[in-house]
């Protein structure tokens, strides 16, 4: 095959305060006409870095300082501007993360696709513009004639993910780089949109470069994979080796973090420590201080490439010393470690109940004109009932938009609910006021996604970790409550010396550690995640994972799980409740739920989710459209639309709950009946 | 003896002082606060502004200590009896100035009025006097020349005096500088001192150096020309137009702190209630903001200075003097500027903490039951300072400059005050005058001007170092 894309020792230097921090540092690798490479990494690892540095897209601090890119032959680095923008769009051409941001708000949709028509192809008028709406019908919106004269933010995020695609696609470049493209979208559109990506790769034999940190997209997606670490490329292979014989420990590690079915009941591993600031001078190998094999000459010397057959090539001591045979200490001793993970079964839990939500509604009114006259109702939460039981987790799934953090806000009382019962512990919570509710407050703790905006920035970790037990009166006084606090850290697995310092000097997974602390601070009996992980790359994902489930076992604790990570459920939770449109579509155990899914909504939910053992041919079920507005939603079955076994009663009624054993309930017309 | 007097607006100088110094130390014990502030003084601009105000905040200060002087008894049995003039330590300082007083118009530097004037002189021998009309000699402008032809020279030699002696001083300093910075460290004296020059130091002490030195080099020889001319000419009664402008900066200084003392409670309490607790709160401080925003500025200032004006004259017994009057008319201004300018920083506050309270740093405290006012002090006022202190920096030089239009309308400060407003408005009829007398309004535009600059100057160094969206630039790009 022909080489299309050449990269040669790229370095690009971001200026800083102090020494610059060369964010991509010496990356060298090919990509053939058609093929889809994909780069896999942490954030911080330089990906996205190394994205824009192929478009010539660096913010002002950065700058290439060597290399070469070469498209046939052409270096990029070596144009003027001008013939640069020539390259951009027609050549080479990207689409990014987020898909709010990339598209400019006061152009519409048309406009947009047409800029790059006249720019790159010459078109105008008539011409460009059927010739937007066939790039429209291409991938896929629907009613596109109607789309292009619509302005970004009449756009669903799905839909504008497609423009964005539509506009990369315009002046048909053979090299599309795709930065994150599905990291900000549902698993169902993310399944759309990759499939989108790779029917277009197949039909107009582009070459994708794919960036990502999810395995699972990179498994379903890629024909070869190079792995990133700190900069540089640790790792290249095809995709059926990588995936069925990593070599670097750093891609076995990134393996081995994933939690999942399979690993229910184990501890997951670990990295320890974090990615190094890339502003460092590096001697060694950049992964030493991670490695579990590491060994003296990791430390002072950098590995070169030691290659396997096949194209796989590996940037790593340890590999190589394997390779010519030579034993080093340790060096049989990696399978072992890898394979048996620590056994951590999950908390078995007494099973009684501590928390019954029964028809929980939250409703917000819409208020419109001068005397805000409520002209209709958000049905954030409409009658939502589920049970946690002390000591044992519950995950509540859906896709963002589904109330399901509402429903956790609901029973914290932070939202006060428009009607139903929360039940903790016998006590009715939405009928409780004042002292009264204060004092119960002592019992459920929340944890948040986003660990950098659920700490205050300008409170010291100590205050941080007081605040709750003042504000509830635990513990008396100063000695005791210091005790506690060092207790806290070590339960969660901080230094003491974390205490007199600020949340900004801590990592994400830290920061999470501290505020997980500060919810143990009042000894609660149910804490509510709220995506606890989603905001972490994996190897953090992981730490925080181990670490919620030990603190189940140690301390009986009761999870509300919200998430919409399957993976995630699949390794930690004991009963399972999909969402959809604020109800609950089907609730149980896990092994129910995630082995035979009864709802079809929860059939395609966890047939979209991309898996790394996707080498047998999975049914991915499709999901058309996106999900409907609570403020009006279809009648009868919240889900028919998107239905495929859609029957007429769905389209006429809600379905009833069905009992389908002890545990189960679905939500289902298929389902009606069969009790 | 002299008696102490405190004007109600030197008490509240004084206030916010004690409140600046009280915020500083509370910034120093915070070592995230104070990294803040460390950014502030690494600006060149900014410490070069700031060397500026700081300057202006000398004259201001020295400005604001009054007191009356002793009368002298021509009965030393008598009881004391002071003055009705309220003097301060700057009209001490700057008594040349201000007792040099003379007739009319004269231009800077001048020896002679500005007008032609008959004179009578005197005949000798007893051959009668004749009149002439001349241009007569000031009384006190030059009035050590022997020869006018000789001023030029002496202008020179004066300020060349002016010029060493200042030069001499900020040698000392410039010295002293680099051996306060020396010590403590292993690094001589000398060596710090190339190292500022070279601009190796954190804060930029070569700017500050090099500010000093312009103010020095101007005010050295203004200094030394100042008690021989009117080095910035006379005013229509005479009054030398530096001392006027001297007087100014006090009148400018306390509009554009004063105000804010009076605008800062109004827009945090209004601001932070709307955006917390929303709802019919949020309802009644919107109407409020968008009425008093609808009335125009100057009509709701005019009318409540009228009203301040006739309780004044309908009260005369409560003013034992005339500076006291004023004075009382000024921190009334201060006031009502106050009172009409919260808005903007409560509009802002107010979207800030609409976003703030969704954060889930707030949520989590309102998980544990923590109550409102514990939130708002803890979580809220502390994220939303740095959108206060940018605001109220910025708006410093907008009410300094307010003051003048609003005095030049003729609501401003009483008449009997000196402010840049009144002086303009007293250039203002001379303007069309052939020739022009311009030196009046040159004299408050400069001053003005540099007091302007110098704020905005320090304002943007202050901003940029407490706005987090100028700050995340660097760090955000190393993203992915």
């Amino acid at each position: 095959m022909d080489k299309l894309l050449e990269i040669d020792n790229l370095r690009t230097e971001i200026e800083g305060a102090g020494a610059p921090t060369r964010a991509v540092d010496g990356i060298s690798l090919d990509i053939e006409r058609g093929e889809t490479f994909a780069l896999v990494g942490e954030s911080g690892c330089g990906k996205s870095m190394t994205a824009l540095s192929l478009m010539r897209l660096l913010p002002e601090a950065g700058h290439i300082a060597g290399g070469s890119v070469r498209i046939d032959g052409k270096d990029l680095l070596a144009l003027p501007e001008s013939e640069m923008r020539d390259q951009r769009g027609r050549r080479i051409a990207m689409i990014f993360q987020e898909p709010g941001t990339s598209l400019n708000a006061v152009m519409t949709v048309g406009r947009q696709i047409e800029e790059v028509l006249e720019r790159h192809l010459g078109l105008a008028g008539e011409v460009s513009r059927a010739r937007a709406q066939s790039l429209l019908e291409a991938v896929g919106v629907p009613d596109a004639a109607r789309r292009l004269g619509e302005y970004p933010f009449q756009l669903s995020g799905g839909l504008k993910q497609r423009a964005m695609i539509a506009m990369a696609l315009a002046a048909e470049p053979d090299i599309l780089v795709a930065d994150e493209p599905t990291t900000a979208l549902d698993v169902t559109i993310q399944s759309q949109v990759l499939d989108l990506l790779k029917q277009l790769q197949a039909d107009r034999g582009m070459a994708i470069l794919l960036i990502t940190h999810d395995l699972g997209i990179v498994s379903g997606m890629a024909k070869r994979v190079a792995v990133m670490y700190a900069g540089e490329l640790v790792e290249v292979a095809s995709r059926d080796a990588f995936f069925s014989d990593p070599q670097h420990p750093y891609s076995r590690k990134l393996f081995a973090s994933l939690p999942g079915a399979g690993r229910r009941g184990e501890e997951l591993a670990v990295i320890p420590g974090q990615v190094p600031p890339l502003n460092t001078a590096f001697h060694g190998c950049r992964f030493a201080d991670r490695c579990d094999f590491v060994h003296a000459r990791c430390r002072d010397e950098s590995p070169g490439w030691t290659c396997l057959p096949d194209g796989h090539a590996v940037r790593c001591h340890w590999v190589e010393d394997r390779q010519k045979g030579i034993a080093t200490r340790g060096m049989d001793a990696p399978r072992a470690t890898f394979a048996g993970a620590a056994k951590a079964p999950l908390a078995a839990g007494d099973g009684k109940a501590l928390l019954k939500v029964t028809e929980l509604k939250v409703h917000f009114p819409i208020r419109k004109g001068v005397f805000k006259k409520t002209v209709g109702q958000v049905k954030a939460v409409d009658g939502v009932s589920l049970e946690v039981a002390s000591g044992r987790t519950l995950a509540l799934v859906g896709e963002s938009g589904c109330g399901k953090t509402t429903v956790g806000k609901a029973i914290l009382q932070l939202i006060r609910p428009t009607s139903g019962e929360v039940l903790f512990d016998g006590v009715d919570l939405v009928q409780l006021r004042g002292e009264a509710l204060r004092t119960r407050r002592r019992e459920f703790q929340i944890i948040f996604q986003d660990p950098y905006a659920s700490l205050n920035p300008r409170l010291r970790v100590e205050d941080i970790l007081l605040e709750g037990m003042s504000a509830l009166g635990v513990g008396a006084g100063g000695e005791s409550r210091r005790q506690r606090l060092n207790q806290l850290l070590d339960q969660v697995g901080l230094p003491q010396s974390a205490l007199a310092r600020y949340p900004h000097e801590f990592s994400g997974g830290q920061r999470q550690r501290i505020a997980i602390a500060r919810a143990l601070a009042v000894e609660p009996r149910l804490i509510i995640c709220d995506e606890p992980t989603s905001a972490l790359d994996v190897s953090v994902q992981a730490q925080i994972l181990n670490l919620l489930a030990r603190l189940q076992r140690e301390l009986g604790l009761a999870y509300l799980f919200i998430t919409h990570n399957l993976a995630v459920v699949e390794y930690l939770a004991h009963e399972v409740a999909v969402m959809y449109l604020g109800r609950i579509v089907e609730r149980g155990t896990a092994d129910e739920v995630l082995g035979s899914p009864k709802h079809p909504y929860t059939q395609a939910l966890l047939s979209a989710v991309p898996r790394i053992d996707a080498g047998a041919a999975r049914a991915v079920i499709k999901l058309e459209g996106e999900l409907p507005s609570p403020v009006n939603p279809p009648s009868g079955c919240h889900f028919h639309p998107r239905c495929r076994d859609v029957m007429p009663e769905c389209r006429t009624q809600y379905p009833g709950v069905t009992a389908l054993s002890a545990t189960r309930r679905v939500s289902c017309w298929l389902h009606a009946g069969k009790t | 003896m002299t008696m102490p007097v405190l004007l109600l607006t030197d008490a509240l100088i004084l206030l916010l002082l004690a409140g600046v110094v009280g915020y500083f130390y509370f910034v120093s014990r915070r070592p995230q606060m104070r990294a803040t502030w460390m950014r502030v003084t690494e600006s060149p601009s900014g410490m070069a502004a700031l060397v500026v105000l700081f300057a202006y905040l000398v004259v201001g200060l020295l400005d604001s200590v009054h007191y009356r002087p002793v009368l002298e008894a021509k009965d030393p049995k008598a009881a004391t009896v002071y003055s009705v003039e309220v003097l301060s330590l700057l009209d001490v300082l700057a008594s040349p100035l201000r007792e040099r007083q003379e007739r009319t118009y004269s231009a800077p530097f001048d020896t002679r009025a500005y007008s032609k004037e008959t004179i009578e002189i005197p005949g000798t021998d007893g051959a009668p006097g004749k009149q002439v009309r001349e241009f007569p000699r000031l009384q006190f402008g030059g009035v050590h020349l022997a020869l006018e032809s000789e001023r030029d020279r002496d202008i020179l030699v004066t300020a060349l005096r002016g010029f060493s002696l200042a030069f001499a001083l900020w040698l000392a300093l410039a010295a002293l500088l680099s051996a306060v910075l020396a010590r403590g460290s292993a690094i001589s004296s000398s060596e710090t001192m190339r190292r500022i020059w070279r601009g190796e130091t954190r804060v930029p002490w070569s700017a500050v150096l090099i500010m000093l030195g312009l103010l020095l080099a101007i005010g050295g020889p203004v200094i030394t020309l100042c008690t021989r001319y009117h080095v910035l000419g006379t005013d229509k009664v005479g009054q030398d137009v530096m001392y006027l402008a001297l007087k100014s900066i006090r009148t400018g200084l306390v509009i554009g702190t004063l105000t804010t003392l009076v605008l800062l409670p109004l827009a945090v309490v209004a601001g932070v209630t709307a955006g917390y607790f929303r709802g019919w709160v949020d309802d009644v401080v919107q109407y409020v903001y968008t009425t008093l925003n609808s009335i125009p500025g100057v009509l709701l200032i005019a009318a409540s200075v009228l009203l301040m004006q006739v309780y004044i004259d309908t009260h005369p017994d409560l003013f034992p003097t005339s500076v006291q009057r004023a004075d009382l008319r000024l921190l009334f201004l201060c006031i009502i500027l106050g009172l009409t300018s919260w808005t903007g920083l409560a509009r802002l506050l107010r979207g800030e903490v609409l976003k703030l309270r969704e954060f889930e740093y707030v949520q989590a405290a309102q998980a544990f039951g923590v109550g409102h006012s514990r939130i708002i002090s803890r979580h809220i006022l502390p994220n939303v300072m740095h959108v206060v202190l940018i605001s109220l920096v910025l708006d410093f030089s907008g009410l300094v400059l307010a003051e003048a239009v609003l005095s030049y309308v003729g609501v401003g400060v009483d008449p009997s005050m000196t402010s840049f407003g009144t002086m303009i408005n007293a250039a203002r009829l001379e303007m069309g005058r052939e020739p022009m007398v311009w030196w009046s309004l040159a004299a408050a535009f400069v001053f003005m001007f540099v007091l302007v600059l110098a704020a905005n100057l320090f304002a943007d160094s202050v901003r940029d170092a407490f706005d987090p969206r100028i700050r995340v630039r660097g760090p955000a790009m190393q993203k992915g």
